[in-house]
């Protein structure tokens, strides 16, 4: 992260420089520095409406709910997790606050899952299988309402903020489906190399 | 295609009438929790501000010095051959890396093409589809002193790469070029 910031303002800085537009520096930094704020005000509105209805799902037990539904989709998700373990519990979770776009809940649910997945591990740096499909679940993240983007969308005075909703659900479907078999797919190899 | 449109249309009220009415039938203070909820918001959209300032004023002088424009002139061809709108490229670069970084490109690319072009609704999915692949793997493996991540870091990328191809076809498919 550290090189990619010296490096977007370094070779601006540069190239400025040298095709004789330095004046072009300053006036980037100003209006930059300016959108930064201005962006991050306009999504008030958005996230904080966005928290308080999640607020209310949380507390209507919508997590759990849904985590009944999943719970056939995670034991073949994770063969390696006996399904009465809390490891299997808190997987489902992170699965389910995720699916609802709770991601300020999403991520202890996931990190407690790590913890109880690091008990059944056994090699302390290493990871096990059922911490990649897990890894491959999140930074996937299946996005149902992209509420930040609905938000950003409106400030830049969109036509329809939400119109987006449609080819996110289809991206993120077929990037999720990705995840999970080139999961499966590493996982035979890793697998089929060490021979454990 | 219409399909897809009437589900745009109706995910958002569908959503917020099924937790009203959940959160109604199982008793909970529904108008308390939602200002519980909100308050959390403005701390979140706060924590924001600087980091949104440091990659929004890196992005906007690297466009306004002319840099990012002669990156394009030489990709263009290339990703021109595959099919790729190369005005699209650095966000799908960045956005396994940074969250915010990838926010400010989507911003920048709102203010010169608009909300409602097929790079503005492009940009919407791409970023909206998926989590910061980078991120995530950083916060979960270090939470329990994992250090080799084995084929996690692949698997990640490798899906970051199907989301772009897939936001670029869905929005193709959905709106027309």
């Amino acid at each position: 992260m550290n090189v990619i910031w010296f490096a977007l303002f370094m070779i601006g800085i540069v190239v400025a420089a040298a095709t004789g537009r330095i004046e072009t520096v300053t006036e980037g930094v100003l209006n930059g520095a300016k959108d930064g704020v201005l962006v991050s005000f306009g999504l008030i509105s958005v996230i904080a409406f966005w928290l308080g209805m999640m607020k209310i799902a949380e507390q209507a037990g919508l997590v759990q709910s849904l985590a009944k539904l999943l719970r056939p989709l995670a034991r073949w998700l994770y063969p390696s997790v006996p399904s009465n373990h809390p490891a299997m519990g808190s997987l489902i979770a992170n699965m389910s606050a995720n699916i609802l776009g709770l991601g300020n809940a999403a991520t202890p649910l996931g990190l407690k899952a790590m913890r109880e997945l690091q008990s059944l591990n056994g090699y302390r740096d290493t990871a096990s299988t059922a911490m990649c499909t897990l890894l491959a679940m999140n930074t996937a993240s299946l996005t149902v309402i992209p509420a930040t983007m609905i938000g950003l969308r409106m400030e830049f005075h969109s036509r329809a903020p939400a119109e987006i909703v449609g080819s996110t659900l289809l991206a993120t479907l077929v990037a999720t489906t990705a995840a999970i078999v080139l999961d499966r797919f590493f996982r035979r190899r890793s697998i089929g190399k060490t021979g454990a | 295609m219409n399909v897809v449109a009437t589900v745009s249309a109706f995910a958002l009220p569908v959503t917020l009438a099924t937790i009203l009415v959940v959160g109604l039938v199982r008793r909970v203070p529904l108008y308390e929790s939602f200002v519980e909820g909100a308050k959390e918001g403005f701390g979140t959209s706060v924590n924001l501000i600087p980091h949104l300032i440091a990659m929004m004023v890196a992005v906007s002088v690297f466009r306004s010095s002319g840099a990012l424009g002669f990156l394009m002139g030489v990709l263009h061809p290339l990703l021109n051959r595959l099919h790729f709108p190369s005005e699209l490229l650095p966000l799908a670069l960045l956005r396994p890396i940074s969250g915010s970084g990838s926010l400010a490109l989507v911003t920048d690319l709102f203010k010169h093409f608009g909300t409602d072009s097929f790079l503005g609704r492009a940009a919407s999915t791409m970023q909206g589809s998926t989590d910061t692949t980078l991120y995530v793997l950083t916060v979960y493996f270090g939470s329990v002193g994992i250090r080799d991540p084995r084929y996690a870091v692949k698997v990640g990328l490798l899906s970051d790469l199907v989301s772009v191809i897939a936001s670029v076809w869905a929005v193709t498919w959905m709106f027309g070029k």
